[in-house]
């Protein structure tokens, strides 16, 4: 315990700025996927076939059993090693559950709702901004809040192929078998991901505030 | 050296990794369902309990893999058996018990209470119901998170070669430490084949003991 704290003590700029990129990396990958995901979900909710939507869905199914470890080896293949390929990575990962918690949002808007809004003479733009967004929220939230938790999880594996991040701590943690350093890495990641859930579930909680 | 020539030169050692890494998730699987099951007909039956289980089963599965694995060195090393396969096994256990208790309260919760009362107008005991009314229906639901746990620990079980238990993730670790890109993707390609014939194996389990009555409509669920 007292190794411990007196490597944490040493090497607190580290972790500060190995929390920093962790974070810098789940953001950007993030911040990539929740658009697309979205824009994919809604795009699926309004798919005229429903034998498409569910082979899509199936297909993204069976693309997210890829393990993430693999799915960064396969990304050194393609990209190299660093930050990029572990931001595709991250991203390709964190798609699915956006893009399925959207889809479902949309298509919990009743349909009388959706004629509501036309007969008001909103465009369908207007309809997807203005009705369905807001009322789909809580779905798409916890779609982010499930994104968020496997992106931050995964993206100790980046430190891996050279992104850095917290899980710079925990391998050369395991490597030289020092369990403080791991240690150093691991609560940090496992915090930041409970921090997350709890904050994105709160949000998720708090309502339907339609403006 | 083509791929091909690659799988050729190494196709024992990729053998022995995929024996390694299925034996892993087989002994891990069977642990926790045997765990999982009884916990989840026991958090059916009492919604406190369950919540409390399903607490704390979150927790573990918001820790990230390579820190878990991490975790299991120092508190294992107490033992004597803090690297290789034994604390592989421990980690991928605690990890398949959401997806399995979950699923398993779930889907007995589901059972429409009108069932239920229809069975006991038949004059059954509390266990026939049990075994014959709750069990079968709920059993593709079990199965279902058996599946999801399964796939998801062939992924853990790759980055459990970190701590020395072997398996495909060995072969991405060796290819990454030597930067030979061949050796990472032999083992990331082997690594998610297996899991995609994992998913579909388990996925025809699960339809297979679908009763056909509940067939209709049987979405895929989690």
């Amino acid at each position: 315990m007292n190794t411990f704290l007196a490597y944490i003590a040493d090497n607190l700029g580290a972790i500060g700025i190995a929390l920093a990129q962790h974070i810098g990396i789940v953001a950007a990958a993030l911040a990539l996927a929740v658009p697309v995901g979205i824009a994919a979900g809604i795009a699926l909710a309004h798919a005229r076939s429903r034998a498409a939507r569910t082979a899509v869905f199936y297909l993204l199914g069976l693309g997210q059993t890829i393990p993430s470890l693999a799915l960064l080896a396969l990304a050194v293949g393609l990209l190299g090693v660093g930050l990029l390929p572990a931001i595709v990575a991250l991203l390709l990962y964190a798609i699915l559950p956006i893009a399925r918690n959207a889809c479902t949002g949309v298509q919990s808007v009743p349909e009388a709702t959706r004629d509501a809004a036309r007969g008001l003479g909103m465009t369908n733009m207007q309809i997807i901004r203005r009705v369905e967004l807001p009322l789909a929220r809580p779905f798409i939230i916890a779609g982010l809040r499930t994104a968020t938790v496997v992106t931050i999880s995964s993206c100790a594996l980046a430190s891996l192929i050279g992104a850095g991040g917290l899980g710079d701590f925990i391998f050369s943690g395991i490597s030289l078998f020092k369990p403080e350093a791991m240690l150093a890495g691991a609560i940090p990641t496992a915090m930041l991901a409970l921090a997350a859930d709890w904050f994105l579930g709160r949000w998720a909680a708090r309502g339907h505030a339609v403006r | 050296m083509s791929f091909l020539q690659f799988l050729h030169e190494y196709d024992t050692s990729l053998l022995i990794a995929l024996a390694e890494h299925v034996r892993m998730i087989a002994i891990a699987l069977a642990i926790a369902t045997l765990a999982g099951v009884p916990l989840g007909v026991w958090g059916a039956r009492n919604r406190r309990a369950g919540g409390i289980v399903l607490a704390f089963a979150n927790v573990i599965q918001t820790i990230p893999s390579i820190a878990l694995f991490g975790l299991m060195i120092p508190v294992l090393a107490l033992v004597n058996r803090g690297i290789g396969t034994f604390p592989a096994i421990i980690a991928l256990v605690l990890y398949a018990l959401l997806p399995i208790i979950r699923n398993t309260m779930v889907s007995l919760l589901a059972i429409p209470h009108a069932t239920l009362d229809a069975a006991r107008g038949l004059g059954m005991t509390e266990g026939e119901i049990f075994r014959h009314v709750m069990l079968p229906l709920a059993l593709p639901g079990i199965v279902s998170g058996i599946r999801i746990a399964a796939t998801m620990s062939v992924g853990v079980a790759a980055v459990a070669a970190f701590i020395g238990a072997g398996g495909m993730g060995h072969f991405i670790l060796r290819g990454i430490q030597t930067t030979w890109p061949m050796m990472t993707i032999a083992g990331a390609v082997g690594n998610a084949l297996l899991a995609l014939i994992v998913e579909l194996l388990l996925e025809w389990v699960e339809r297979a003991l679908t009763p056909r009555g509940v067939r209709i409509g049987a979405e895929r669920s989690a």
